[in-house]
C-alpha cells in the first residue's frame, strides 16, 4: 500500500476512520459466503463528499475500491477481490428523512435494515425487504445485491422498494436517479443500478418506499412426514392463486439442526415443515389462513399449527432466519446455492437434489423460499480436506445446472458476486455476457470499481479460487 | 432518389418476402411518426429475421423504429430519421405459460387482448388495463410504460416483468432476466427497455409474473363539490389498512368526457348508469375480496367519504362497474378524440401534494384559455388533457405557452412532467420530455452502449436520444 495514499486518506477522514494493518485487515477479508479476498486497507467515509474524494484518490493511485455494507452477503460482492481499498458504509448511518404521509424514507446506504423499518414502526409502517440478516445488513448492501427475504414473496424484492438513488460514479461525479416522486422520464437506472453489485457507482442515498404494514397475520407451521407432500403443498398453494405474505420451507435436517439451536417446537422426527404466513385484512386473513390449512391437509400434513400470539410468531421466524446460523454449530465450513426454479419443479427438484448429494457422498440440507422457488440447498464440507471443497462445488454446480435445465436461475437473492461468475455461461451467450459488461464499463471505464466480480475471469476455478479457512464453532454465522 | 429509398424496399423484401414488405405509399402511411413517412415498413416473423433486418439498417445507416399496432407511436418527439418501420405484429405467440408458476413468456406483438384471453382460462390476468385496450400489444405497452389505474395495488411493468429478449441496434440477439419470479442474475437490463420507447433496442420477447383474477370486485364513487374533498379521502384512504386496487380522482369536465358516447369505438362502450354525476370531483375506487371484506371495504370507505365530507357516495357491482372501469381505462384515447389539438400532459408529484399540483394546473390552463380535463393517480400522477376547439396556429402558440409554464413549475411539487400525447406541431415549440437533468449523461452512455450507430427511434426520446 503506497504511504503516501494512506497518508492522504487520514488526512481526509481522521486516523480512526483508515485501516492497513494485517490484523485489522483480516476482519474485512471474507463476508458471509466461503470466499477470501484481503483488502490493502479499509476506509470509513461519513458523507458523501468522502466518498467523492476517496473515489478521486483511488483514480489518481490507480488501485481498486469496493463498497460494502455489514458484510452478510453470501456471493463475495463485497469482497476486495483484486485488493486495494473497502470502502465501508457502516458510519453513513444516518436515516435523513421520513415522509409517514406519502410513506418514503431516505436514508443512508450504512442503515441497518431492520432500523428502517423499527423507525416508523409507531406510524404502522414499515420497510418491506426483510433478508434474513437484516438485524446486522444494511439498505445499502441491500440496495447493491438487489436484496430479497421471506416476505418478498407477496411484497416484492428491494428494487421494487427503490425510488431513487444517490450514486459517487467511479470517475467521481455525483448524480442522482429517480426521485421521491415516480415516473421520472427517461430510462429507468434506478432500476438498472439495484442489483448491480456494487460494479456501477457507489450509492450514497437511497429514496425508498415504506409500506403498510397490516392490521392482522397469522403465521401457520405445517409438518410433514414426506419431503414429496410438503413442496406439493407449495405447488397447488401457489397454483390456487393464494398468495401467502412468506411461505418458507425446511426439510427434517435442517429442521433438528435448528431445533438444537432455537427449540421452536419444530417437530424432530418429521420429514419438513412450511412456515406460512397470510396478512391483511382481519376479514381477509381468517379465510385465508383456513384454505392454506386445508391445502395441507389435503397433501397429508400430520399437524398444521397457528401461531397463538405473536410471540410464538417471532419464535418460529426466529427459527428460520436464524437457521444458518444454526448450521454453523454443525460445521466448521458450509457452501449454499441459492438457484431459483419454477415453482411447479419443487418437488422434482428435491428430489434431484437429493440424488446429486448422494452421488458426492453428501447430506444437502434445505431451508429456503419455497413459495418463490428460491432454493438454498446447505452442503456441509470440512474445508482443510480440499477434495471435500472441491466436491462440494462440484454438488452444487450440478443443482445449479439443474436448476437452469428447468427454466430457472443462477441466483435468486445472494448475487454472482466473486462466486458464481464462471457460472454465469451457463445461462448468458457470450453476445450477452459482453452487453453486459460494456454496460458495466460505460459507467465504470477503467474497471476500478468492484473488479472482478459477475463476469468469468476466463481462468478455471481452481486457478482464481482462494481456499476458505476453517471457522471454529461460528455461533453467530451469517444468515439468509 | 435516397440511398434508403433505393436500397430499403429491395433488401428487406428479401429477408421477410415480398409478401410481408409494405412499400405502397397508402399503406406505409400508416407506419408514419408525426408526420415522417418510411421507405418500407417490414413485417418479420421471426426474430432471425429482426437480426438481419437491423443489421442491414446498421450497415447502411438507416434509421428504424419499431412497432406494434401503432396505437402509441406518437409518443416521443418526431424521428430525426426515418427509413424503416419493423412491425412486429406477426410475432404474436405465447411461446411458455405454466399456469402453476403464475409465469408467462410472449412474443411482443402479441395483442393484449388475445392474451389476456388466454390468461382468463387459468383465472389468471397481467394488471395491464392500457389505453387503447382492443389494440395494444405486449411490445408497445411495455416499450411505452404506459401506466393503468391498476399501478395503485400491481405497480408498473417494473414490477412484473422479469425477463425480455431483445435485439441491440447492432442486430445482437440478446436476453435478461429469466422466467422466474425471483432473480438477480446479471445485470437487469429488461428494467432499461421498459419506457425507452425502442431507442435501446426491439424487443422480441417479454416474460411475466402473472396474478390470479380477483373473483368478486366492488367499485366505490365518492361525490365532491371540489377538489380538495376528494384528495383528502385520498390520504384517509393511504393512511388505513385498505388495500383498494385502483384509486383515480377525475375533475367533472374529466368525467364528463369519460362518459360522453361518440361513434369512435372507445366512444361507443358501454356508458355508466345514471349513478355517475358529471358535475362532481369524484374519487373512484376499486376493491375486491369474500363477502366480509366487500363488507368492510364498504363500510371504512363510507365512513371516510363521510370524514371528508362527500355530498354522497356509493358502492357499485361488478357489472355495473365493468362500463365504468373500461371508460376509465380509455381516459387518454376518450380526451384525445375531444379535441383536434388535444394536449396530454403527465405529472408526478409526492401523494399529498396531488391537490396542490392540480390547483396550479387548472390556474394555468385557464391563464392561456384553455379548456382542461384532469385526472390523478392516488399513487401521485396527474394527467392534465388540454383540449383547445381548434388546432390552429393561435391554439398551438397557447398551448406552448402552458406547457412552457407547467414544465416550469414542476419542480415546485417535487416533480416530473412529460407530455406524452400532443400534435406534432407543438413538437417544433416544445420539447415532450422536458429539460434533462444530471443524469441525462448516464442516459447517453446507455444508448451508445445498445445503439452505437443510433439507428433505432433516433431523436425520438429524452434529450434527443
Amino acid at each position: 500500500m503506497d504511504s503516501k495514499l494512506l497518508r492522504e486518506l487520514e488526512s481526509l477522514l481522521g486516523p480512526g476512520s483508515v485501516l492497513h494493518k494485517p490484523e485489522d485487515l483480516i476482519l474485512y477479508e471474507y463476508d458471509g459466503s466461503v470466499e477470501i479476498a484481503r483488502p490493502d486497507c479499509v476506509v470509513f467515509p461519513r458523507s458523501t463528499a468522502h466518498v467523492v474524494k476517496i473515489v478521486e484518490l483511488a483514480n489518481r493511485f490507480q488501485i481498486p475500491m469496493v463498497g460494502r455494507g455489514a458484510g452478510t452477503g453470501l456471493s463475495g460482492g463485497a469482497l476486495a477481490r483484486l485488493g486495494g481499498m473497502q470502502v465501508v458504509f457502516s458510519r453513513m448511518n444516518q436515516i435523513l428523512e421520513i415522509d409517514i404521509e406519502n410513506q418514503r424514507a431516505v436514508v443512508q446506504p450504512g442503515v441497518v435494515n431492520s432500523d428502517l423499518s423499527r423507525s416508523v414502526e409507531h406510524a404502522g409502517l414499515h420497510y418491506a425487504p426483510d433478508p434474513s440478516s437484516q438485524k446486522a445488513c444494511t439498505i445499502g448492501g441491500n440496495v447493491s445485491e438487489n436484496a430479497g427475504g421471506p416476505h418478498t414473496l407477496a411484497y416484492g424484492v428491494t428494487a421494487n422498494h427503490v425510488l431513487g438513488l444517490e450514486l459517487v460514479m467511479p470517475t467521481g461525479e455525483v448524480i442522482r436517479v429517480g426521485g421521491k416522486a415516480l415516473d421520472s422520464p427517461g430510462y429507468d437506472l434506478t432500476g438498472l443500478f439495484v442489483g448491480s453489485e456494487g460494479t456501477f457507482a457507489f450509492v450514497t442515498e437511497i429514496i425508498v418506499k415504506l409500506t403498510r404494514s397490516p392490521e392482522a397475520v397469522k403465521t401457520l407451521l405445517a409438518v410433514f412426514d414426506r419431503v414429496d407432500d410438503a413442496t406439493e403443498t407449495v405447488v397447488e398453494i401457489t397454483a390456487r392463486g393464494i398468495t401467502p405474505a412468506a411461505c418458507e420451507m425446511l426439510d427434517g435436517w435442517t429442521i433438528r439442526a435448528v431445533e438444537a439451536w432455537v427449540h421452536a417446537g419444530f417437530p424432530l422426527d418429521s420429514a419438513a415443515v412450511l412456515l406460512l404466513e397470510v396478512d391483511g385484512l382481519r376479514e381477509a386473513v381468517e379465510p385465508h389462513a383456513d384454505e392454506i390449512a386445508e391445502v395441507c391437509k389435503l397433501h397429508h400434513a400430520r399437524e398444521v399449527r397457528v401461531a397463538r400470539d405473536a410471540k410464538e410468531r417471532e419464535l418460529l421466524w426466529k427459527a428460520r432466519k436464524n437457521a444458518f446460523g444454526a448450521v454453523g454449530r454443525l460445521s466448521p465450513t458450509y457452501y449454499t446455492q441459492d438457484g431459483v426454479i419454477p415453482r411447479t419443479k419443487l418437488p422434482a427438484t428435491l428430489r434431484r437434489i437429493e440424488e446429486i448429494g448422494k452421488k458426492y457422498g453428501f447430506e444437502v440440507g434445505n431451508i429456503f423460499h419455497a413459495g418463490d422457488g428460491n432454493l438454498h440447498p446447505i452442503i456441509l464440507f470440512d474445508a482443510r480436506d480440499p477434495t471435500q471443497f472441491e466436491r462440494a462445488v462440484a454438488t452444487s454446480d450440478e443443482i445449479i445446472k439443474w436448476c437452469i435445465e428447468v427454466g430457472g436461475a443462477i441466483t435468486g437473492e445472494h448475487g454472482v458476486g466473486m462466486e458464481k461468475d464462471r457460472l454465469m455461461p451457463l445461462l448468458f451467450s457470450e453476445d450477452e455476457l459482453n452487453l453486459m459488461r460494456r454496460v458495466r464499463d460505460a459507467f465504470n471505464p477503467r474497471g476500478l470499481l468492484n473488479p472482478g466480480k459477475i463476469f468469468p475471469s476466463g481462468k478455471g476455478c481452481g486457478e482464481i479460487r482462494i481456499r476458505p479457512l476453517p471457522v471454529k464453532g461460528a455461533d453467530v454465522a451469517p444468515t439468509t | 432518389m435516397t440511398t434508403a429509398a433505393r436500397i430499403v424496399p429491395d433488401r428487406v423484401g428479401e429477408i421477410v418476402g415480398a409478401e410481408f414488405l409494405v412499400a405502397d405509399p397508402a399503406r406505409l402511411a400508416t407506419y408514419e411518426v408525426d408526420g415522417v413517412r418510411p421507405c418500407a415498413a417490414a413485417r418479420p416473423e421471426t426474430a432471425e429475421q429482426i437480426v438481419e433486418l437491423v443489421r442491414l439498417a446498421a450497415a447502411e445507416k438507416l434509421a428504424a423504429i419499431p412497432c406494434g399496432a401503432r396505437t402509441k407511436l406518437r409518443i416521443g418527439m418526431p424521428p430525426r430519421k426515418y427509413d424503416l418501420a419493423i412491425d412486429l405484429t406477426r410475432l404474436n405467440r405465447v411461446l411458455a405459460y405454466d399456469p402453476g408458476d403464475l409465469t408467462l413468456g410472449v412474443e411482443a406483438g402479441i395483442p393484449l387482448c388475445k392474451l389476456q384471453s388466454v390468461l382468463a382460462e387459468h383465472d389468471q390476468f397481467l394488471p395491464l388495463a392500457v389505453p387503447f385496450f382492443q389494440q395494444a400489444t405486449i411490445g408497445g405497452t411495455i416499450a411505452t410504460n404506459v401506466d393503468t389505474p391498476l399501478r395503485q395495488l400491481y405497480g408498473t411493468a417494473r414490477d412484473y416483468v422479469l425477463g425480455m429478449e431483445f435485439i441491440s441496434g447492432e442486430g445482437v440477439r440478446t436476453k435478461s432476466g429469466a422466467r422466474v419470479v425471483k432473480n438477480v442474475t446479471g445485470y437487469d437490463l429488461h428494467k432499461l427497455m421498459i419506457g425507452s420507447i425502442g431507442t435501446l433496442g426491439v424487443i422480441t420477447r417479454v416474460n411475466f409474473k402473472t396474478f390470479p383474477r380477483p373473483h368478486v370486485s366492488r367499485g366505490f364513487l365518492a361525490y365532491f363539490a371540489d377538489a380538495a374533498g376528494a384528495f383528502e379521502l385520498r390520504g384517509r384512504i393511504a393512511a388505513s389498512p385498505l388495500a383498494v386496487s385502483t384509486l383515480e380522482i377525475l375533475s367533472p369536465q374529466a368525467a364528463q368526457i369519460v362518459a360522453r358516447n361518440t361513434s369512435s369505438e372507445v366512444g361507443s362502450l358501454p356508458l355508466p348508469g345514471e349513478w355517475f354525476s358529471t358535475s362532481h370531483w369524484i374519487l373512484a375506487a376499486a376493491f375486491s375480496g369474500n363477502e366480509r371484506v366487500l363488507g368492510r371495504y364498504t363500510t371504512d370507505l363510507t365512513r371516510m367519504a363521510e370524514e371528508s365530507h362527500a355530498e354522497n357516495s356509493l358502492v357499485i357491482g361488478d357489472a355495473e362497474r365493468h362500463s365504468l372501469w373500461g371508460r376509465l381505462r380509455e381516459a387518454l384515447p376518450l380526451m384525445l378524440e375531444s379535441s383536434p389539438a388535444a394536449t396530454i400532459v403527465r405529472l408526478s408529484t409526492l401523494p399529498t401534494r396531488l391537490g396542490e399540483m392540480i390547483a396550479r394546473l387548472q390556474q394555468i390552463a385557464e391563464q392561456h384559455e384553455l379548456p382542461a380535463a384532469l385526472f390523478a393517480r392516488g399513487v401521485g400522477v396527474v394527467y392534465c388533457a388540454l383540449l383547445p376547439p381548434s388546432s390552429g396556429g393561435e391554439a398551438i402558440r397557447r398551448l406552448a405557452r402552458a406547457c412552457g409554464k407547467i414544465f416550469e413549475s414542476s419542480p415546485s411539487f417535487d416533480g416530473r412532467a412529460m407530455i406524452p400525447w400532443c400534435p406534432a406541431a407543438l413538437k417544433r415549440e416544445i420539447n415532450i420530455w422536458g429539460a434533462t437533468r444530471d443524469d441525462f449523461a448516464l442516459m447517453q452512455k446507455m444508448k451508445t452502449v445498445f445503439d452505437p450507430h443510433g439507428i433505432l427511434s433516433t431523436g425520438r426520446f429524452v434529450g434527443g436520444l
